[in-house]
């Protein structure tokens, strides 16, 4: 960190216990209560796939007819009736879902037997996990690892077969990470879609069988280009913990997941989002899931100027949150944006400190920095300008994840060659300006220095008063992106239920039990990666 | 009188285009665009640009010109002319006008999530420099944010009693912004309460005589300030209230 800024570390201190402190609180409520959709993904992790005859998902079935008893959690009586009948976990929801077997309390000369076989059951879930995440680590080794900082563009056609070709083509022209885009509102749905898809609004349904042709499409324009391409979607909304799991199963390698912006930005309870968001993020450290949090979105209703700091508190807040769920470092992508009004002069300096405040603060995370949105013109010659300057800003401050800004960001959904040309952008300034940071230091008292020791202490205080008064108030003050939401408003609050204390699921002993550790390792890019053909 | 594009000369007609065709590159992809351009009616065609960006599919950048001109004084519309005051003009012509707060309701409805419309013409800070419909003191501005239901979009307007209804819709795919938009037209008939509001629309997708078409008295496209949507209202409700 030759070119560190001097920071006040009695403030980062203070700031990161105000955030532990924060984090415990809300750490109690979580393990008060459970969800439908922790109990939903619980049977997912069983094995229970499918849809009944009017496309509900077994899952939400079986959770539904045991709802008088999920205090104690789903597990024991759905194994319990495994047992009793000898059936698979995906025969006995079946058999619910056709009113042939019914979930009822377990005798208590039962539980223990019950809770052992359920104990093994988890194990196996986890062991299956574990199975995907070394096959992760055995084709990274294989096929090569790209460079850092990772290139992280969108898909986003309706149907998956297009976004496959999408995805194809923009890997071939450098893309690292592909993340699919979901149809606008699936986050609201409080069950996950069956089955692969080819119409959507805005994007694409995150299903398992297309999460699974999107995997096998990158793998296979992974081998040709000798780099390992990654997977993004979305374990946010109602369905956080399942989605989750099915981006454990299908060998998703990110995951948008935030601990709050379900909360702020998809008026989801916040009760709610808590218990979800600790079991989702239990999963996806299992599964050696890199996690993205989702600050960035603050900057588009709040002012990136005056409330930037609220980005920071936020990163340290997901921080304490994914540490609680066992995240590694390398696993923790935190957010952050480039969303300062380019009217204002000195933009980008002001730019260049929050990204470097923020790479300083958490100096082990592959950082994800989101490009402008906000501001992008319909002059598409000058957003190009705006995102190089984006791109800049991210090489020069050592950001790891990318999302690149599309010249046609306030048009539509990217087309092929807005990709492109985007990728080219971005890899012209990435290699043009690659050891700058090396190469210059910012001067003491200038006016990057002063805005991030500014940023620093407005978050510090904002993390105190969060302290204080609690999250669950602070929100419902709207401290963070101007946004104001109730404990007991907002969507999904009646799938919230206080855990008895017979409250048995030995998934979450299981998902910590012996976990593998370490990001995948690989050689350099194949020379293959540089090839997109002829042209002049 | 017919105009052309103007590239550095009055009437060379040059025009800039790029696109990619789904074509495998070789030798001939050039001429390939070429000839693709001159099909669409440009001559002195030159190809700036020409790359293959995936296997089955080459980018071009190509510039040609075009004798086809337009006359500006032919194009008809309905189009939506605001007379623009400024903040204090706006408020002014209401409290003197109309006597009252101006209760201004507005969201982005049904399943569009996206805030960004509704935020920039409603929130207090504004966009573009100018404040939003909650700085203004002469109006009552509640912005409902982003996936209400039309029916709860109605409820509220009917309990504030609103002069105005503002509705967003950012995201389309399919045409699926045109069904949220009538879904709330025909629910204000429905309740018998369309007259009572100023009914406007804004969006990427919108303009004025697509918006009237629907059964809105106003639609904003992009670039849109708040300065005009308040302008339009102030002017809309003052001038109905004098009706009555």
């Amino acid at each position: 960190m030759e070119q560190a800024l001097k920071l006040d570390q009695a403030l980062v201190a203070r700031a990161r216990a105000a955030a532990e402190t924060i984090a415990d609180d809300i750490q109690k409520h979580i393990d008060a209560h459970t969800t439908d959709s922790t109990e939903r993904a619980s049977l997912r992790l069983l094995g229970v796939t499918g849809v009944n005859e009017i496309d509900v998902p077994l899952v939400n079935v079986a959770v539904e007819h045991a709802r008088e008893l999920l205090s104690g959690g789903i597990m024991r009586p759905f194994v319990d009736l495994m047992m009793r009948t000898d059936k698979s976990s995906q025969e006995v929801a079946e058999g619910i879902a056709a009113g042939a077997l019914e979930v009822a309390d377990v005798a208590a000369e039962r539980r223990a037997a019950v809770e052992k076989r359920a104990t093994e059951l988890a194990q196996q879930a986890v062991a299956h996990i574990d199975d995907v995440r070394r096959r992760r680590n055995q084709l990274v080794a294989e096929v090569g690892e790209p460079d850092k900082p990772y290139i992280y563009v969108i898909v986003a056609t309706g149907n998956i077969h297009e976004d496959v070709v999408q995805a194809q083509a923009a890997a071939r022209a450098g893309a690292d990470v592909v993340a699919v885009i979901r149809t606008t509102a699936q986050s609201l749905l409080d069950y996950v879609p069956y089955g692969l898809t080819t119409e959507g609004f805005g994007g694409t349904y995150a299903t398992q069988e297309n999460f699974r042709l999107m995997r096998a499409g990158l793998d296979e324009v992974g081998a040709e280009l000798g780099r390992y391409v990654r997977l993004c979607n979305y374990a946010s909304g109602l369905c956080m913990p399942e989605i989750a799991t099915m981006g454990a199963l299908e060998r998703l390698d990110m995951m948008l997941n935030d601990s709050m912006y379900g909360i702020i930005f998809r008026n989801i309870n916040m009760q709610r989002t808590f218990v979800d968001q600790y079991l989702s993020r239990l999963i996806n450290a299992r599964a050696g899931i890199i996690i993205n949090t989702g600050e960035d979105n603050y900057l588009t209703t709040a002012d990136a100027f005056e409330k930037g700091y609220t980005v920071v508190s936020s990163d340290f807040i997901n921080e304490a949150f994914a540490l609680r769920a066992d995240l590694e470092p390398w696993q923790i992508g935190l957010g952050h944006a480039f969303e300062i009004d380019p009217a204002r002069p000195d933009q980008v300096v002001y730019q260049i400190a929050d990204a470097q405040l923020v790479r300083q603060l958490f100096p082990e995370y592959p950082l994800k920095y989101m490009p402008p949105t906000k501001y992008m013109p319909g002059d598409i010659f000058q957003g190009h300008v705006i995102d190089a300057m984006f791109n800049f800003t991210g090489i020069f401050t050592g950001q790891e994840i990318m999302l690149l800004g599309m010249l046609t960001e306030a048009l539509h959904t990217p087309l092929l060659q807005d990709r492109y040309l985007s990728i080219r952008n971005a890899k012209y300034v990435f290699e043009s300006c690659r050891h700058l940071r090396d190469e210059v230091r910012f001067a003491e008292g200038g006016i990057i220095e002063r805005r991030a020791h500014d940023v620093l202490h407005k978050a510090t205080e904002q993390l105190e008063e969060v302290k204080q008064i609690g999250l669950f108030a602070a929100l419902e003050r709207g401290m963070f992106a101007d946004v104001q939401r109730d404990p007991h408003g907002g969507r999904g609050f009646e799938g919230v239920f206080a855990v008895g204390d017979d409250y048995f699921n030995p998934l979450f002993s299981e998902l910590r039990n012996g976990r593998l550790s370490g990001a995948p390792v690989g050689p350099r890019p194949g020379k293959k990666a540089a090839a997109t053909g002829g042209g002049h | 009188m017919d105009i052309r594009p103007y590239g550095d000369t009055r009437d060379d007609g040059i025009v800039q285009l790029s696109f990619t065709l789904p074509l495998v590159y070789s030798v001939k992809a050039p001429d390939v665009g070429k000839q693709y351009v001159e099909k669409l009616g440009f001559h002195d065609v030159g190809v700036a640009e020409c790359k293959a960006i995936d296997p089955g599919f080459t980018f071009f950048v190509a510039y040609g010109r075009t004798d086809t001109g337009i006359d500006p004084d032919q194009v008809k519309g309905d189009y939506l002319e605001v007379e623009e005051m400024d903040y204090y003009a706006i408020n002014s012509l209401i409290k003197d006008k109309l006597g009252r707060k101006l209760t201004v309701v507005g969201a982005a409805i049904e399943s569009d999530a996206h805030t960004v419309g509704i935020d920039a013409i409603m929130n207090m800070k504004g966009f573009a420099g100018n404040y939003g419909l909650e700085r203004y003191a002469e109006m009552n501005a509640l912005n409902m944010g982003s996936q209400i239901p039309c029916e709860q979009l109605l409820k509220t307007a009917l309990e504030r009693s609103a002069d105005a209804i503002l509705v967003s819709q950012i995201v389309t795919q399919k045409n699926i912004h045109v069904q949220h938009l009538t879904k709330l037209i025909e629910l204000l008939e429905a309740e018998g309460v369309r007259e009572r509001f100023v009914l406007v629309v804004g969006g990427p997708r919108i303009n004025n005589a697509f918006a009237k078409e629907l059964g809105y008295d106003a639609g904003f496209g992009p670039r849109t300030t708040p300065l005009e949507v308040a302008s339009f209202l102030a002017h809309e409700v003052v001038r109905r209230a004098a009706q009555r």
